[in-house]
């Protein structure tokens, strides 16, 4: 917990890396969001919480270029910025593990951490006749997998659809961890695992917190976030209930306030 | 669960290993090279024919089973691009003869030099794949419904554009009676257009196992949405793949003029059908993002097989399409147990 260096009275000083004003999406009659406004600051880890339901999935993928807002703002490092599609927020630096894992199962483990950004070989062969540099990549790969600490992936080779849920899991923590060079979303990444394995994930977002990169973190692990939280954004029915720390409530308050319960009257940052 | 062993992980590999049954090593060997099944099963094909009438494997035979196999393997090269993003082309054939058509009235009635009349006829063949690939991408109607009626429009084109009549090949030029010519090895003919069409092979299976764009056709065909989110533009590569496709079968259709001697709006009725069989005796699975070009080849290669073998032996020539229909029903039941491997 030494790297916390958001407390709610800073953030007014510093520069949000990624913002968004006023988002609102609807699905038909339903309302996903309803004005949500989200900053993530540089190298912190805001942590998003709330009921089923509550707009968190759908709040980042607003972030992510996954679903286009019928409303509102985003702002990368100050510019405004629309995102027509993933691939441009991808290309913006930003990383996204969705609910849904977004994982090609016929693809080997290599081929779905690097898809949508394939590498070509050098020269001729890859400038001209656009071949694959597959030895690099899949090297590469390991390398990403062996970093954050995954024992139980023994064959980079292997196709996804032959992993268990949690190794799935895995392979798109470690595709996002590997790449994300602004920010990294992460949708419940630690739901389908284990006890290690999701003690790796929360020190590898300890760790891509160290290297100065912002992470959203959605989770519905209480403790998780309390550990490893900067801050909470809370999200009840589609609209934000309230932005808090692990310091300036506690985990029960914070359930309260997330469930409606209580309200939030003072401490909201923005 | 007595496994006396040492070290924890001795016993481990130990259970690993006693789960492996000869049945689940098939499995996972089919599951890891989709082309395996269709390669033994022409291996027996052809080895049974011999058996039954040697004649089935001297060159002459051989070369004639090449150039009868050359067409339905041109268009089910289409078929495969198509049918990985689990999709179906119905209109595989009438694009192919309206291609060929156009390309062979232009020569032949209005004058146009050779070259041209058969780059228009590639041309068309290229805007009616995308034809396709604008209704499946941009109006989202399936590609069964859409190839269904493109079926039906091109059919009706090529017979009005030509009349219904055929055109003989002494009327057309040479460039396009080029694919039928050849040259011999032996007494092993080889004609340009199996050239052509093995080019096809290669150039397209290069780019589907070499290229980011044949990565993408698998991970589209696996699951869209899934490589929508990883960042591969879905739309754009599936409206690729129906423009590809269109061409090839362009491509088929001037091959079509040097094997048949004649450009015929009647020709080819069954390439929808043989093309899709082809592809899925190949191991090609029809829910997408499975398989490949080499099965594809091999699948066309095992029709054709049985249609020679079958009347040089002298059977009723039925026989075959009960034969191929055996066989298209095994590949997908192959297909489903191959998909329910798990290592
Ligand atoms: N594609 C969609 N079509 C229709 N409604 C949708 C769609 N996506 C989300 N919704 C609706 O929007 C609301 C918010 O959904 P969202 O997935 O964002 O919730 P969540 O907070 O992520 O929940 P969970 O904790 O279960 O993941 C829900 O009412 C949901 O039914
Ligand atoms: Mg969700």
């Amino acid at each position: 917990m030494t790297a916390t260096i958001n407390q709610p009275g800073d953030t007014a000083l510093q520069v949000p890396i990624l913002s968004a004003r006023g988002l609102v999406k609807t699905f038909g009659r339903v309302i996903g969001l309803d004005g949500v406004d989200l900053d993530l600051f540089p190298g912190e880890v805001l942590a998003v919480i709330g009921d089923n339901g509550a707009g968190k999935s759908t709040l980042i993928k607003c972030l992510t270029g996954a679903l286009i807002p019928d409303a509102g703002q985003l702002t990368l490092e100050q510019a405004p910025i629309t995102f027509r599609g993933p691939q441009d927020a991808r290309a913006a630096g930003i990383e996204t593990v969705y609910q849904t894992l977004a994982v090609a199962p016929a693809l080997d483990i290599a081929s779905n951490l690097y898809l949508g950004r394939e590498e070509r070989r050098p020269g001729l062969l890859g400038n001209v006749f656009r071949m694959l540099d597959h030895r690099g990549m899949r090297d590469r790969a390991a390398a990403a997998v062996r970093e954050l600490g995954i024992q139980t992936i023994q064959n980079i080779q292997q196709t996804v659809e032959t992993l268990s849920g949690g190794q799935r899991q895995a392979v798109a923590v470690a595709r996002a961890a590997a790449f994300g060079s602004k920010v990294v979303v992460l949708d419940e990444p630690t739901a389908a695992l284990g006890v290690k394995e999701s003690n790796q994930v929360l020190d590898m977002i300890k760790g891509l917190r160290e290297r100065g990169l912002p992470v959203i973190l959605i989770s519905h692990n209480m403790p998780h976030v309390w550990e490893v939280a900067d801050r909470i954004h809370i999200q009840r029915l589609g609209r934000c209930a309230g932005v808090i720390t692990p310091d300036s409530h506690t985990m029960t308050e914070g359930v309260a306030i997330m469930t409606g319960a209580a309200n939030l009257e003072d401490n909201t940052s923005t | 669960m007595t496994v006396q062993s040492a070290t924890p992980g001795a016993a481990a590999k130990e259970l690993a290993r006693r789960e492996h049954t000869t049945s689940q090593r098939i499995q996972h060997l089919l599951h890891q090279h989709p082309a395996l099944s269709p390669a033994i099963i022409l291996l027996l094909t052809v080895v049974c024919f011999t058996i039954v009438n040697s004649r089935f494997s001297n060159p002459a035979a051989l070369s004639l089973l090449v150039q009868q196999t050359a067409v339905v393997a041109a268009l089910a090269v289409g078929q495969t691009l198509i049918i990985l993003t689990a999709g179906i082309d119905l209109s595989v054939g009438a694009i192919a003869i309206l291609s060929m058509m156009v390309t062979a009235t232009l020569a032949a009635e209005n004058g146009w030099p050779a070259g041209l009349a058969l780059a228009a006829g590639l041309v068309l063949g290229l805007a009616a794949g995308v034809l396709n690939g604008l209704l499946v991408t941009r109006i989202g109607l399936p590609p069964f419904i859409v190839t269904l009626g493109t079926l039906s429009i091109f059919t009706a084109l090529a017979l009005l554009y030509s009349g219904g009549q055929s055109i003989q090949n002494n009327r057309l030029p040479a460039l396009l009676n080029w694919t039928g010519e050849g040259f011999a090895i032996g007494r092993f003919r080889v004609t340009t257009g199996v050239l052509i069409v093995i080019g096809l092979y290669v150039v397209v299976g290069f780019a589907l196992s070499q290229t980011s764009w044949g990565r993408h056709v698998y991970a589209v065909g696996d699951d869209p949405e899934a490589a929508r989110l990883s960042g591969v533009r879905s739309r754009r590569v599936l409206f690729s793949v129906y423009a590809v496709a269109g061409l090839i079968y362009g491509i088929a259709g001037w091959t079509l003029i040097g094997r048949a001697g004649a450009a015929s709006p009647n020709a080819i009725v069954d390439a929808n059908l043989e093309s899709i069989t082809a592809v899925v005796i190949g191991g090609t699975s029809l829910f997408g993002g499975r398989g490949g070009l080499l099965g594809t080849l091999l699948g066309a290669l095992i029709v054709q097989a049985f249609t020679i073998g079958l009347s040089l032996a002298g059977v009723d020539a039925q026989y075959r399409l009960l034969a191929v229909g055996v066989l298209v029903i095994v590949a997908v039941s192959v297909d489903q147990w191959i998909r329910k491997v798990r290592s």
